[in-house]
Formats: C-alpha cells, sequence, structure tokens
C-alpha cells in the first residue's frame, strides 16, 4: 500500500463540511514570511477530501490581520492553491485566537478542522489545535497523513508513525487533526489565482488578553546546543583510569556460521528476523 | 698452600656486561641466574644494596606496549595472571552501585516515558535524569515517578525493585497502566489516567519526552485540559529556568520555574509541563533508587470516540532509506537480482544497495547506502554480497543488528555483523525464502487449525 493513501474506495459521505486554519509562516533559514509548510500540507489534504467527497464545502480561515502587504500576499497564496476564498478572522497581534476561531467553526458547523501541528513563528508550542478541540469538546488527532469519509459521519485517518509506518484510526465527526510533515507535499500555488480569489475579512470581537507568560519570559535568537559531551568515566583512582585507557574494547565480532547446511544457515538468519521484531 | 677463596666478592665483567645488554642472546638466562627464582623487580645485589630491576617490572598491554602498574596490581590484572580476582573485584564494585531510598515522599515529579516496546529509550533516560536533578536540587524530598502506559518488559515487583533498569534510570516509584485500553493509541483513556494521577499526586512537574506521537501529543492533551501553558521542546533546564526552542527553531524562549517569585504573574506563568528534547541532561549513572510500584488509581470511565484500527501494512519501499527500520541490502555478490527482489519482498524490507551495485546499474542512486549514498538508521540490516567498504560501514553506523552473506570470511562486514553466513548468497537467499514460506504455511496452518 502506498505511504499517504486510503484505498480509494467511492466516498458517498454528502455534506460534508471540512475546514483548515492556515498560518503565516516563516521560512527556517531567511525568516521571511511564507505558506506555512504544514498548514499547506493541511490544505492539500482538505483539498484532496472533498475532491473525494460529494458535494464536500471547504472553507480556509486565518485569524490575524491582513493590514500586512507581505501576510496579505501569503495568505493570497494559500488562494492559489484552488479554493476561491480565504476568511480573515479579524483579530489585533497578541489575542486569544481561539475564543474566535473555536465560535467560528461552531458557526459553520465543520465536521472536519485540519490544522498544521506546530507554527512556524512565535512560541510554536503546537497547543492551538489541542485548545480548539478542548473549547469545542471535539477529538483531537495529530499527525494525519491521509482521512477518507465513510458513511454515517464516520472517517478513517491515516496517521503517520515513526520510521515510516502508518496506523488507522477511526473517529466521527466533528473532529480536529493536525497534519504531520510526512503528508503529502502541497501542490504549487498559482499567482493569479491568488490574486483573483476573496480575502473575506470577518469582525469578530478581540478578547485581548495580556499574555502574562510570554511578557515574563525573555525570548531571544535561538543558541546552538551545546554537543553533549561523551560521559567522562568517572574512575576514581589512577589505575582505574589506567585500566579504562588500556583495556581492550570488547569484540563486536558475531557469530560466523561457515560449514553448517544453507538451511541451517537460512534458519539461523530468520531466528535472528523473528527475535528482532522485523519478521512476524 | 694459598687459600684463594675469600670474604671478597668477584665481579665477572662480562656478566655484568651481558646483565646490562639487554639484546645479548645470553640476557635472559644470566638474568635467570643471578635472580634465581625471584620473579620480582628487587634483588639483592652483590654489596647487599636493595637492586631495582626496571626492566622486570609491569607487563606487556594489548597494543605490544609496555604497562607499569604503579599500585602494584591492586587495580589492574598485571602479567601475573590475577585478572581474574580483580575483575572479580571490579564487578562486585559495579553491583553495590549505592541504593537511594525514600521512605515518605511530600512532593513528586512526573515521567510520562515513551516506553517502546517494554524499554527505556536513551530519550526517556535523559528526561528521567533531568528529572533527578530537579528532584534532588527540590528542598522538600521529592520522589520520581515514571508513568508507564503498556506492558513493561522486564517484571516488576511488588515493593522495592532496586535493579530493574527503571531503578538504575532513577525512578523511586513506577506507575503503570498496563490494562489494554491504555495500550495503542488511546489518548483519551490515557489522559483520564494522567488527570487521576494528578487528583492523588498533585505533582510538581509533569515531564515528557519530545516525541511527536507520544511524549507531546500527551503534554499538550494534560496541558489543555489543566489549563496550563507548557514548556514545548525545551532542551535547557539550568538554574531554575527552562529554555525552549520557538517555532521554526529560530528563537529561545527562557522561562522562570520557580513559584517563589513575589509577583502573581510568575506564579501563573511557571511552567508545570515540559516537554523534554533528547540529551537534555545526562542519565543517571551513579546510583540506584527502588522503583517501588505505587498503587494504581481509580480512573473514571472514560467514552472513547478515536479508535485504534492498528497498523497497516505500508510498501516497503516507499519507506525513505534514511528512516527504514529493516533494510536487505544488495552489493557485488549478487548474480540472480530476481532472486534478490523476491527476497525482499517475501521478508518486507526495504530494498538497499552498495555503490558497486548502483554503479553497474544493477539498483538507483537514491537506494545507495554508505557515506556517498544514503545514512541509514535501520535497526536490523542485511548485506548480501557486500564486503564492507569503509563508506559503506560509515552509511551503517548507527544500525542496530547487522547480518552478513558473503563468500569471504575475511572481510571487513563479517567483522563488522552480528551473525555472518559464509556462501553463497543466492543458495542461502533460496534456503531463506524457503523458510519463510515455510513458516507462512505454518501460520496459516495453524489459523485454519484453531479456526
Amino acid at each position: 500500500m502506498p505511504l499517504n493513501a486510503l484505498d480509494s474506495q467511492t466516498d458517498t459521505a454528502a455534506g460534508v463540511s471540512i475546514v483548515t486554519l492556515v498560518s503565516v509562516g516563516q521560512h527556517p533559514s531567511s525568516g521571511r514570511a511564507r505558506r506555512a509548510d504544514q498548514d499547506s500540507k493541511a490544505l492539500e489534504l482538505a483539498l484532496t477530501l472533498a475532491d473525494r467527497c460529494q458535494s464536500a464545502s471547504l472553507n480556509v480561515l486565518h485569524a490575524g490581520h491582513v493590514s500586512d502587504a507581505q501576510h496579505q500576499a501569503v495568505l493570497r497564496e494559500y488562494i492559489g492553491m484552488g479554493v476561491p476564498s480565504l476568511s480573515v478572522l479579524q483579530q489585533p497581534s497578541g489575542a486569544d485566537v481561539v475564543p474566535a476561531i473555536s465560535a467560528r467553526l461552531r458557526g459553520l458547523q465543520a465536521d472536519v478542522v485540519l490544522t498544521g501541528s506546530r507554527a512556524e513563528s512565535g512560541e510554536g508550542s503546537g497547543m492551538m489545535p489541542y485548545l480548539i478541540a478542548q473549547a469545542l469538546g471535539w477529538p483531537i488527532l495529530p499527525a494525519a497523513v491521509d482521512i477518507t469519509a465513510l458513511a454515517d459521519g464516520e472517517f478513517e485517518v491515516l496517521q503517520a508513525l515513526p520510521r515510516g509506518q502508518r496506523r488507522l484510526l477511526k473517529v466521527r465527526a466533528p473532529f480536529v487533526a493536525s497534519v504531520d510533515v510526512a503528508a503529502t507535499p502541497a501542490r504549487q500555488t498559482a499567482w493569479a489565482a491568488g490574486q483573483r480569489g476573496q480575502l473575506e475579512s470577518v469582525a469578530t470581537d478581540p478578547s485581548v488578553l495580556p499574555d502574562t507568560v510570554m511578557a515574563d519570559a525573555s525570548i531571544e535568537p535561538a543558541r546552538k546546543r551545546p554537543k553533549r559531551i561523551a560521559p567522562a568515566k568517572k574512575a576514581k583512582t589512577a589505575a582505574d583510569r589506567f585500566k579504562a585507557a588500556t583495556a581492550k574494547t570488547a569484540s563486536k565480532g558475531g557469530a560466523v556460521m561457515v560449514n553448517e547446511t544453507a538451511s541451517d544457515k537460512a534458519a539461523a538468519i530468520y531466528d535472528m528476523l523473528v527475535s528482532q521484531g522485523v519478521v512476524k | 698452600m694459598t687459600d684463594y677463596s675469600s670474604e671478597l666478592e668477584r665481579k665477572d665483567p662480562r656478566k655484568a656486561w651481558i646483565l646490562r645488554n639487554r639484546l645479548h642472546p645470553l640476557h635472559q638466562q644470566m638474568v635467570a641466574e643471578t635472580q634465581g627464582s625471584v620473579q620480582g623487580a628487587e634483588v639483592r645485589g652483590p654489596s647487599g644494596l636493595l637492586r631495582k630491576n626496571p626492566h622486570a617490572v609491569g607487563f606487556i598491554g594489548p597494543n605490544g606496549i609496555k604497562r607499569i602498574d604503579r599500585q602494584g596490581g591492586a587495580g589492574v590484572s598485571g602479567a601475573d595472571g590475577n585478572g581474574n580476582a580483580s575483575s572479580a573485584r571490579r564487578t562486585q564494585v559495579e553491583e553495590s552501585l549505592p541504593l537511594i531510598t525514600l521512605d515518605a515522599p511530600s512532593a513528586y515529579i512526573l515521567v510520562v516515558v515513551d516506553m517502546n516496546n517494554g524499554e527505556l529509550s536513551a530519550h526517556d533516560k535523559d528526561v528521567l535524569g533531568q528529572a533527578r536533578q530537579l528532584a534532588d536540587q527540590a528542598v522538600e524530598e521529592t520522589a520520581v515517578v515514571t508513568l508507564v502506559f503498556g506492558e513493561v518488559k522486564a517484571p516488576l515487583e511488588p515493593g522495592s525493585n532496586p535493579n530493574h533498569a527503571l531503578a538504575l534510570a532513577g525512578a523511586d516509584r513506577v506507575l503503570v497502566f498496563a490494562d489494554a485500553c491504555y495500550c495503542g493509541f488511546a489518548p483519551e483513556a490515557q489522559l483520564e489516567a494522567m488527570l487521576a494521577v494528578e487528583r492523588d499526586y498533585q505533582p510538581q512537574f509533569w515531564l515528557f519526552p519530545d516525541t511527536h506521537l507520544n511524549g507531546n501529543d500527551r503534554a499538550l492533551r494534560l496541558a489543555a485540559r489543566l489549563d496550563e501553558r507548557p514548556a514545548m521542546h525545551a532542551w535547557q533546564v539550568k538554574n531554575n529556568t527552562v529554555v525552549s526552542r520557538g517555532g521554526s527553531d529560530l528563537t529561545d524562549i527562557s522561562r522562570s520555574l520557580s513559584d517563589d517569585a513575589a509577583s502573581d504573574s510568575a506564579l501563573d506563568s511557571a511552567p508545570r509541563i515540559l516537554s523534554l528534547a533528547s540529551e537534555c541532561a545526562l542519565p543517571v549513572d551513579e546510583a540506584r533508587y527502588e522503583a517501588q510500584l505505587l498503587p494504581t488509581p481509580a480512573v473514571p470511565e472514560v467514552l472513547t470516540r478515536i479508535q485504534d484500527a492498528g497498523p497497516v501494512a505500508v510498501d516497503p519501499n516507499q519507506i525513505a532509506l534514511g528512516e527504514a527500520e529493516f533494510i536487505l541490502s544488495a552489493g557485488n555478490g549478487i548474480h540472480d537480482w530476481d532472486q534478490f527482489h523476491e527476497a525482499a519482498r517475501i521478508l518486507g524490507a526495504t530494498e538497499g544497495a552498495s555503490r558497486v551495485a548502483v554503479d553497474d546499474g544493477f539498483m538507483p542512486r537514491m537506494r545507495q547506502v554508505g557515506a556517498t549514498g544514503t545514512w541509514v538508521t535501520a535497526r536490523v540490516y542485511i548485506a548480501v554480497g557486500i564486503s564492507g567498504a569503509v563508506q559503506h560501514l560509515q552509511g551503517i553506523g548507527s544500525c542496530d543488528k547487522v547480518i552478513a552473506i558473503n563468500t569471504d570470511a575475511g572481510c571487513d562486514m563479517v567483522k563488522r555483523a552480528d551473525l555472518s553466513v559464509i556462501g553463497d548468497s543466492q543458495e542461502i537467499l533460496a534456503a531463506l525464502i524457503e523458510r519463510l514460506q515455510q513458516a507462512s504455511d505454518e501460520q496459516t496452518g495453524g489459523a485454519s487449525d484453531a479456526a
């Protein structure tokens, strides 16, 4: 089975409301504003899911302000991926966007909410999807790479595990899913379509609470992490150090089979593979 | 008659010269004559003075260099064959790592370890080492409690387990939620269990390893439910300050861990939930702790809305070579390529290749393993017909188990491998394929019998 695709059965689910939350990213090297990598993957996944479902509606939300021309250009890149419009929930900078977004999601009667798993600027703690799920009382599924709709509002979510492994989860709508970096890369954005699309501004009541935590924290450019020095053997005496210096390293050579029959050799390999758990 | 016998010592210049000259063919013999059976370096000289022979001390070390043990064999195994005695002494020292007990802890630090396959990972041990540092700095009697979801591989006895891996990693107490409802991807049940622990123990800190699917997911769920502001992606805890990486790893955010600041805002902002990067602290290695099993608190029933439908079989060749878990790699010794691909398919292994196989056009460049290709991290690596060039061995440096199939028993890959099979690769792969098919037949046969 290919890595990021579930069985391509015909989806019969109708009227699925998909919402993707997007943010303005930051290039890790240059620091320039860009289409956030994981958010664009989330939008890609949403577009794929909308194609598969009959009469699905896809909304793209951004909470923030669009006074900055650079931010506007980035948001238009999302539109250029093939959505007609993008709603911007007007929020002043430093505002807690969770109440506004969750109210909007309730209003849209969203079934599937897709987000990236970590913002590319600011604190980047990855709390946002969890806080929205908590506010709405919906389940949250991390590290999604593919979603298919089954009948009766049930969804199958393919989850990325480490080492390229995948796991299947079943969940009922509505739910929030954050997208893994291993998801299908986002499609290219079309500049002209991005300019044609609408950047709708939605007025929301700003709930600006002072962010005391970040006010107390000190934020600096990232330092290089010190390399861990191999833990020095804590030898108590010179003799211990001497022994550590002169001791022969334990021979790493393993078992060598020369004269056995081919089937015996194969059996030895098989036993080792089974004991390591790579062959069932 | 003249009596020639005399009290005077007669000197033999020739003998003295031979004794001085270690290269003389008679040197060893003369030394043996003068020193008799005395093997020591100290001899009574002819004038009654104590003579020390600097050439007789020490022993020849493993590199052929003479080593002198100035403790008289107290610490090192010398040439006199007391190696057994000293190694026994050493194992005794290793066994008697001091056991640190804690009878009535008044505060707790919870560490939720990943424990994939029921064993502590290096990352888990680093986080436990950090928890240990926090507990040892605390004024109160603080216990490090390890919270495990799922089975622990080595069984834990009720009471103290000072020789368990968890005890050696620094856990005073252990909480195990091993019921089936906590295994696999069960975030809702696990969150409910963590909330029950929070109610019962009121831990000072919750520490998680900064792993995407386990540690971070649990930390964020707990933080969202408890309305806490966690310190995610933290990489340093020092001087009561936790430093975490911001988005895109571009910023360092430092937050104070102390609660004792006068202002109310500091009270709110001190993080209680930390997700710690690997190598945040050194693992514990100088003491043992109790690893005493705690009774699991009562967890209320929870509605599970996320169902784990189990792992999905993926095409191993779609997994990036760098992160594949199991690789079957081909080199110059492969002649039947169809058989090799067949073996990889049946084994469920990702295919790799040495540079020669790629240069000869049998495998694509993206499959090349080694310094000039991909550095792999596989847990199990089978090298078929690869003799082991330095560049290739570098590329498989972080592999756990290496199996070599080769015709040459003296090649470098055999020295590196944990299991080496010497013989014709075609023959052995055929036998292996047969063995695998036999096993799968047995499995299906057993299943039909059971049904």
